[in-house]
């Protein structure tokens, strides 16, 4: 499985140039990469057969917990067998879709990331390196519905997407971590032996967490409203990623983590209830929509409700049932958008009440778009068919049924009316006039579609599917094997009623559609799409009204933040410290209190007075205060160094006020205050902390040392220089260079200046 | 152009602050001076040179752009460091042959260094005005 998600990532990196290289026959080559990986893992679920797994690991951060374990089990090899068998089709098709596009490498690149990641999500094994794989698919997502980012809608639709999924993400982290620490490790498949988490007084908060972070993924209500933005993105990436694969990668990690969670009382209401509010909202907005990649968008809305319901259920019925469901809707999904794709590409019409007839001009599509249609409205014999059956089955036999029957049966008419009027009434009746000339797609178009929905008819009548289906459920439950018969006919039981009902309200309500579309007015259902709007905005507003204070571009109000800042964050640390005690029993030298009056004075005149030539001046005189200061405590070194570089100060101030304007006004008196008091804190405080600096010593006096090896080890009897180039040359090193950076901030910023004024 | 007096002491002060600058960059070891003092010292030349005949006089007589005295100072600071290394000791150590060694090669290169900073900065603003 580490192979399979490397090839898939090496072939992305691959993909651009290959596009270049083999020009039109780049996405058939490519397809051969999901097609290696397919039957890689027809291999291994072979040794997977039953109730065994096949683990891989290889260590990554093990102190932290996240290794690179992965595990082929049931589920893991039905959603990977899924991923590459649709990953397939959709890269030939994608081949002909962006035929005259340059940019068909960089699509390729980012389908075959994200195949990898999508991959690496499900056989992952490690609680942590799931969440990585998580964060790469919606990055994918990003680029991919951002494909054509010359579109404004795209763009936007693209951020929204990241956002919503980004912040499930950050939640879905949080209860990660979470669930590791309250299971003593992130491994999975430890964590489902261990048994559920019931009764662990964190566990409210890590099922919700992980909740925020499947229902935003897999576009539960009231997050769904981002996967209909999503059709932004071409066609094939719209059937790959949110039809088949990204969007279930909730559902999946909910199916996971159902050892470990499920079973519980909060489980079962929140997933049967958000799960039934998004099935019925998304079949309800599915038939109102026209626009085909919208109507099958909140389609697959509703069937992730469903599966999210089923879970919830959590019965072995109801398990089976998601299995069905799961496999019919990937496939159907994926041929009906790929189909509509198509369409779009033929005769540039995306409405499904101005399509009509186009079994004459495109019959393999019409073919394809028929049987997945079949499917869809879950008409005998298909996986659809046996999906809805075992829905129903499983609804009836739980408890309260029908307050999930009544919606079910609701939502699958509703679908079944918007699956007619979006996969079969463009190809039946009349035909319709379309702004280009229909006919047939490239061979690379039909074929992928056709061979989805011919699958979608052919697996209810394979043992592999019992095979597949029943070693899922194992996993799922974390139960032992138990082999799930399939088969078609029950007799005439109450579900077949339901279906047979179910087909019945369909035909009335497709025949009713119009008149529904026009209930309420057109107007859309609430979501939490005005809300992700209104935060955007204010977090952009926020944005630019901080950046307006704290950016203001005058020198003092930069000046003014820092010092307040370190005033408040050094003083509130010197302030719980003790007390700093001042002795002042060594006695003061009378030349020493000179120069420091001089100092204090000079700094006084500095701040007082208005004239710019007085102030340099009493800042020099300040310096040398200070220089001779450090003449009377014995460190000549020192003082000719402040010398030189306060004179040296003194005569840039000098050429750089040549250059400033007159001073027209000086600072009111209020700001003035304001600035007096801030300098004095500030000096006040570095006060404390020098002398509470002093009382701080505990250790032994370095300075010793240093005096009685000065000569010995360094041949050198002025220790404050044997000190900074030798015993601590490196602590110099750095002191240099930050120098020479600092020279070289005044050179850039001055020199272009001046070259900009010289032209 | 300056007044008379200012060229004439300038130019008596020059050689004298350089001869200066490595009287302090020598005797650093034993006695108050060092490789920083030095360079202010020099920079100090620079720095009188810059007021009395224009940067444009200084650039002629430095000939070397500051920016590769600076780069060259960090070279040579770096590289005493060196001969530590290809020795398999630690970075920095200490290497004397008699009363010359990688320190005295480091304090060369602080000299170089602050030296060539103090150029820049001073000569920039200088052009600058």
């Amino acid at each position: 499985m580490i192979l399979g998600v490397l090839a898939a990532f090496a072939a992305a990196g691959a993909a651009p140039l290959l596009a270049r290289a083999a020009g039109r026959r780049t996405g058939w080559l490519l397809a051969a990469v999901p097609l290696g990986i397919c039957g890689h893992l027809w291999r291994l679920s072979g040794a997977a057969a039953g109730n065994g797994a096949v683990p891989e690991f290889a260590p990554w951060l093990p102190d932290a917990g996240l290794n690179l374990s992965f595990r082929a089990d049931g589920l893991s090899l039905l959603f990977g067998l899924v991923i590459t068998l649709v990953g397939a089709p959709v890269l030939a098709y994608s081949e002909d879709y962006l035929a005259d596009k340059p940019q068909r490498g960089r699509f390729y690149a980012f389908l075959l990331a994200f195949m990898g990641s999508m991959l690496g999500l499900v056989f992952s094994d490690n609680l942590l390196l799931t969440f990585v794989f998580w964060e790469l698919t919606s990055v994918c997502s990003y680029f991919l519905i951002g494909f054509r980012h010359e579109r404004e809608e795209a763009r936007a639709a693209a951020l929204q997407a990241l956002v919503v999924t980004g912040a499930g993400g950050l939640a879905l982290l949080a209860g990660a971590l979470l669930l590791g620490e309250a299971g003593g490790t992130f491994e999975l498949s430890a964590l489902a032996s261990r048994g559920s988490l019931e009764g662990h007084p964190r566990y409210a908060a890590i099922l919700a967490l992980i909740l925020a972070g499947a229902f935003t993924k897999s576009a539960q209500f009231p997050f769904h409203f981002w996967l209909p933005n999503a059709m932004e993105a071409p066609a094939p990436a719209s059937a790959y990623l949110h039809a088949a694969t990204m969007v279930k990668a909730g559902v999946f990690l909910l199916a996971r983590l159902n050892p470990v969670l499920g079973g519980t009382s909060a489980w079962r209401w929140s997933l049967i209830g958000f799960g039934t509010a998004t099935m019925t909202v998304g079949a309800w907005r599915s038939l109102r929509e026209t626009d085909l990649k919208r109507v099958l968008a909140f389609s697959t809305v509703s069937a992730l409700g469903t599966l999210v319901c089923l879970l919830g259920l959590g019965t072995r019925p109801a398990l089976i049932a998601w299995v069905w469901f799961f496999l019919g809707h990937a496939l159907y999904k994926g041929a009906l958008f790929l189909v509509a794709g198509a369409v779009e590409h033929e005769t540039g019409e995306r409405d499904s009440r101005s399509l009509g007839g186009l079994r004459t001009a495109m019959p393999f599509t019409a073919a394809a778009a028929l049987l997945a249609t079949a499917s869809m409205a879950a008409l005998p014999p298909s996986l659809g068919f046996l999906g809805k059956e075992a829905l129903y089955g499983a609804f009836l036999a739980a408890p309260r049924r029908w307050w999930l029957l009544t919606p079910a049966a609701a939502s699958n008419m509703l679908l079944f009316a918007a699956a007619l009027s979006a996969g079969a009434r463009p190809f039946l009746g009349k035909a319709a006039p379309t702004p280009r000339l229909a006919r047939e797609a490239a061979p690379g178009m039909w074929i992928g579609p056709l061979l989805l929905a011919l699958l979608g008819l052919a697996l209810p009548f394979s043992s592999v599917t019992s095979a597949l289906a029943s070693a899922a459920v194992s996993a799922i439950t974390g139960l032992p094997f138990e082999a799930v018969e399939l088969s078609l006919w029950h007799g005439f039981s109450p579900e077949l009623a339901l279906s047979a009902a179910t087909i019945v309200g369909g035909f009335a309500c497709f025949a009713a559609a119009r008149k529904i579309r026009g209930l309420g007015g057109g107007r859309a259902a609430p979501s939490l799409e005005g809300a992700y709007a209104l935060s955007l905005a204010a977090l952009f507003a926020a944005a630019r009204a901080q950046t307006r204070v704290l950016q203001s571009g005058y020198l003092r109000s930069y000046l003014l933040i820092v010092l307040i800042a370190t005033i408040m964050l050094v003083g509130a640390g010197v302030a719980r410290g003790p007390l700093p005690s001042f002795d002042a029993s060594s006695g003061v030298k009378p030349w020493e209190a000179a120069a420091a009056a001089l100092v204090a004075l000079s700094a006084l005149a500095a701040a007082g007075t208005r004239s710019s030539m007085v102030a340099i001046a009493s800042m020099g005189a300040a310096g040398y205060g200070v220089a001779l200061l450090y003449i009377f405590f014995g460190a000549p070194d020192l003082a000719m160094t402040q010398f030189i570089v306060e004179s040296l100060t003194i005569v840039l101030f000098l050429l750089v006020f040549r250059r400033l304007p007159k001073l027209v006004g000086v600072s009111s008196s209020l700001s003035r205050g304001r600035d007096a008091f801030v300098a004095l804190s500030m000096g006040a405080l570095m006060t404390a902390l020098v002398l509470a600096a002093f009382d701080a010593r505990t250790a032994h006096r370095i300075s010793g040392w240093f005096g009685e090896h000065s000569v010995p080890l360094a041949h050198g009897r002025n220790v404050v220089n044997v000190i900074i180039v030798d015993f601590r040359a490196f602590d110099t090193l750095g002191e240099i260079t930050v120098l020479a950076l600092a020279a070289a901030g005044v050179y850039a910023l001055l020199k272009p200046r001046e070259a900009a004024e010289k032209t | 152009m300056s007044s008379l007096i200012l060229r004439f002491t300038t130019l008596i002060f020059l050689p004298l602050a350089g001869l200066f600058a490595v009287f302090l960059l020598l005797r650093g070891h034993d006695a108050p001076g060092g490789g920083f003092a030095a360079g202010l010292v020099a920079a100090a030349g620079v720095a009188l040179s810059c007021l009395t005949f224009g940067p444009a006089w200084v650039r002629r007589l430095l000939r070397l752009d500051p920016r590769g005295i600076t780069g060259l100072g960090l070279a040579v600071a770096l590289a005493s460091g060196a001969p530590a290394l290809a020795l398999g000791r630690p970075f920095m150590e200490a290497f004397w042959a008699g009363k010359a060694g990688t320190p005295l090669a480091f304090d060369f290169g602080v000299f170089l260094l602050v030296f060539g900073a103090a150029a820049i900065i001073l000569q920039t603003v200088a052009e600058e005005s």
